[in-house]
């Protein structure tokens, strides 16, 4: 089974978010890039996957030569080789394409991502693929489990859970607790030196959005504490000063 | 040694220029994701349970958590690969140590394991001991103990009474005594034990299997930090150790608990900067929590005061570590060139720097206290509650000024080391000793100073501050010749001088280093750092050299050295009060440690 996992490369879960040139550009000053979380969760099942049955795993990325301590820290965790697609990853539909692009190429049996990427959480890149390569599209995932060429999964849904069994090929977008998230071990480190790399330029340039500018969300206000046996100053509190009764 | 060739100890006589040192700034993304997979591990595994770890309460925790780390490879960073480790470098299992000695009690017997407990054997054991033990040991699947300390033995390591008689067939040695503060020894399976056979004057070193047999050991020590990490008394008691479990020679242990120690110094050193990040992390996030007088705390002096000076101290310490590590590396990498082999380079690179392995453990190790105490104080009553993560941080801290030999030993030792190499002349001391001399008696230097090159001005301090050294360890040998090391209190003197100059120097060329490849604006909070260092070390010289010079001088001399001193410590007004604001604004910002 060739499984292909693609990676995002994000800002570390505690990075201080800010902009610059006029709110147009994310300050990158100090920030330290991780693998996406949710793609790591992917990753980490396709590492399981591969322990189980025989296959190769690819990661792939779409981004610019800085990223790929980000794609070494993948191969390290256990990915075979992997692609970087040269380029910004501008917007969804356009990382979608290239992914969708190399795997025309490349031909790969199980597609697996992150449900979302961590900043900017459009969580739309899985279902373009499915569309793209006109295969069906699963997120978000919590479990997969491959019986031969068919996979069983559970996913996430409004208040439940629903069971999905699904031939390959397909895209899923995972979340956990899909596998046991994996550190990289010395000996992984050691071997991504030498795993290829390829990097590939990218093809087509469909924009299906453009940016204009950020905002961060309003500051938190303070909390003020009433009293569990005094309802009639939270009832005047929030009718008088929060205005919302 | 052909790369480089700078020798222990030297940097006392030698200008060493900013290229010839490594920085932290330049460590590979190999070794990032490395450090990173140490953090990893302790958020994950380490982090979450150091209460439990603590309580001493699952005698199971700690060897299993030794067991993740083996899966992991962290115990095996410095075994070669025949060994079944990973061979790295020293600066990069120096990193190791770093980022795992945030981790509290764990810290402790991970670096126990992998260093007292693992490096005898591969340093100086023989081919089948190597190929029999050494594997277990880098997987974890064996845990190691290393027993030197006994009651009336600490420091005075050689004066041990445990004994190693031959059987009367010759095929086993029974060890027979009493071993004390041994960390790991509740779990160990292999114990590096130091004992006596006959009437030697010095130690022999044995392997010694808990299988064995004639081993018991004392409950759990009551200690008052790293309370997580075992540690029992451990009583051999005719425990039949093959004779081939010799390490090494007869005779050859107390050289080997030495060397060893070398390398254990310069880890508890760096080991100790990691735990301080770790502090300096906290505090800061604390600081900008934390509100009085409707303000977080970070926005007051006093705390930035405290904010700057841990980061100052942790990052000029870091610069040292880091420098000496790389030495070793090169001098290692000299060695094998000329043909010698890797065990044996390895210690001859380590006993090359075990000055400034000396040094980076009392530096280290004193720059983690006054973090810990300052890291309490900025979290105010939440520092003094156990519920707050510096009490722990706190005690845990305590030990290291204490274990691996006392900071006492070890600035001893490092004039001791320093005076010998001088002697047999491997060192030129006298030269330079006598230039600070002449200078004394030759009219001082009014002209303009030169500060046409980066950071001139700072360097003429740090050349001012070796020969204010120079000038007052001359005078102390001259004075007490043979006796000087009955002067305890004068060697402490010295000794700080060596140490501030050590660390000062390194954190100059590391700023400038960086300031070469980033640019003076880009390293600004850097060049800040420098100078605050740079200030404080000169402020401890002059302490510790006026207290050596009332104590060995009288007189004219006495005076005519207190002028020099005044000469050679002269630094010019800078405004230490914002560049602490500018180092701490930065922190706060950031909400971390961000250097």
């Amino acid at each position: 089974m060739k499984i292909l996992v693609c990676i995002t490369h994000v800002p570390d879960t505690t990075s201080k978010i800010a902009f610059t040139d006029g709110d147009t550009k994310f300050d990158t000053t100090g920030v330290q890039y991780i693998i996406g979380p949710y793609d790591d969760y992917a990753l980490a099942r396709a590492v399981e996957l591969k322990e189980q049955t025989e296959g190769s795993i690819t990661v792939l990325n779409v981004g610019t030569a800085e990223t790929e301590p980000t794609i070494r820290k993948a191969l390290a965790i256990g990915a075979d080789d992997a692609i970087r697609v040269n380029a910004e990853p501008t917007d969804s539909l356009f990382v979608a394409q290239q992914i969708a692009n190399a795997v025309k190429k490349e031909g790969f049996d199980l597609i697996l991502m992150g449900r979302e990427s961590l900043d900017f959480n459009g969580g739309m890149v899985h279902g373009m693929v499915g569309e793209l390569l006109g295969i069906p599209s699963v997120s978000p995932v919590m479990t997969l489990d491959m019986d031969g060429f068919t996979a069983k999964m559970t996913r996430e849904t409004e208040g439940g859970k629903e069971s999905i069994e699904l031939d390959l090929p397909f895209v899923a977008g995972c979340q956990e607790p899909i596998a046991e998230w994996k550190i990289p071990n010395m000996r992984g480190i050691m071997s991504a030196r030498s795993k290829p790399l390829n990097v590939i330029e990218p093809t087509g340039n469909d924009q299906g959005a453009t940016l204009e500018k950020y905002e961060l969300p309003a500051a938190k206000g303070a909390v003020k504490m009433v009293s569990a046996d005094n309802v009639q100053e939270l009832v005047d509190l929030l009718k008088n000063e929060a205005k919302i009764l | 040694m052909t790369k480089k060739a700078i020798k222990g100890g030297e940097f006392l006589i030698r200008e060493t220029e900013a290229h010839e040192v490594f920085t932290p700034e330049e460590f590979t993304e190999e070794q990032k994701m490395i450090a990173q997979t140490c953090r990893d591990f302790l958020d994950t595994e380490v982090y979450p349970h150091l209460d439990e770890i603590d309580s001493m309460k699952n005698p199971d925790i700690m060897p299993n958590l030794m067991d993740k780390a083996g899966e992991l490879g962290l115990l095996g960073t410095s075994v070669p690969e025949e060994f079944g480790g990973f061979g790295m470098d020293f600066n990069t299992t120096m990193l190791v140590s770093e980022v795992i000695g945030g981790g509290h009690s764990f810290a402790v017997a991970l670096s126990a394991h992998t260093g007292i407990g693992t490096l005898p054997i591969l340093y100086y054991g023989n081919e089948e001991q190597k190929q029999k033990y050494v594997p277990k040991l880098a997987s974890g699947e064996y845990k190691a103990a290393y027993c030197l300390t006994e009651p009336d033995s600490g420091s005075d390591a050689n004066s041990g009474k445990t004994k190693a008689v031959l059987s009367g067939d010759g095929k086993h040695y029974l060890v027979t005594g009493q071993k004390m503060w041994i960390t790991n020894g509740g779990f160990a399976d292999i114990f590096i034990v130091f004992a006596k056979i006959e009437d030697d004057k010095n130690l022999t070193a044995f392997i010694i299997e808990k299988s064995f047999g004639g081993i018991t050991m004392n409950e759990e020590e009551k200690k008052m930090g790293i309370k997580g990490s075992s540690t029992r008394q451990i009583f051999f008691n005719d425990c039949k150790v093959p004779v081939e479990n010799m390490l090494s020679d007869r005779q050859n242990g107390f050289k080997i608990a030495v060397n060893i120690l070398n390398v254990g110094r310069i880890k508890l050193g760096v080991a100790a900067i990691g735990a301080s990040k770790m502090i300096a992390n906290k505090s800061t996030e604390y600081a900008n929590e934390r509100k009085q007088f409707g303000t977080p705390i970070a926005n007051f002096g006093a705390i930035k005061h405290k904010l700057a000076n841990i980061a100052v101290k942790t990052f000029a310490s870091e610069s040292g570590h880091y420098r000496a590590s790389q030495n070793i590396d090169d001098a290692y990498n000299a060695f094998v060139a000329e043909g010698i082999n890797p065990g044996e380079a390895r210690l001859k690179s380590l006993y090359e720097f075990s000055i400034e392995c000396a040094i980076l453990k009392v530096h280290g190790s004193e720059v983690l206290d006054y973090c810990a105490d300052e890291g309490v104080q900025i979290y105010g009553g939440m520092g003094f509650s156990a519920e707050g993560p510096m009490d722990r941080a706190y005690r845990d801290a305590r030990i290291n000024r204490i274990f691996e030999g006392t900071n006492e030993i070890n600035r001893m030792l490092c004039i001791d080391m320093l005076l010998k190499r001088a002697m047999k002349g491997e060192l030129d001391l006298m030269g330079p000793a006598m230039a600070v001399q002449q200078e004394l008696m030759s009219i001082p230097d009014f002209g303009a100073d030169d500060d046409s090159t980066l950071f001139a001005k700072e360097k003429k301090v740090l050349r001012n501050l070796k020969k204010a050294g120079l000038m007052v360890s001359g005078a102390a040998v001259q004075k007490y010749m043979d006796k000087l090391s009955t002067e305890q209190e004068v060697l402490m003197n010295l000794a700080d001088m060596l140490i501030e100059g050590y660390i000062a120097e390194s954190t100059l060329l590391r700023v400038e280093k960086m300031v070469t490849a980033k640019g003076e604006d880009a390293c600004a909070i850097e060049i800040d750092m420098m100078k605050i260092y740079m200030n404080e070390a000169t402020e401890k010289c002059v302490l510790a050299a006026k207290e050596a010079i009332y104590a060995i001088s009288e007189g004219d001399t006495q005076r005519m050295m207190l002028m020099g001193l005044k000469r050679f410590t002269k630094t010019e007004p800078f405004n230490l009060k914002d560049a602490r604001r500018r180092v701490a604004d930065h922190m706060i910002k950031e909400n971390k440690y961000p250097f």
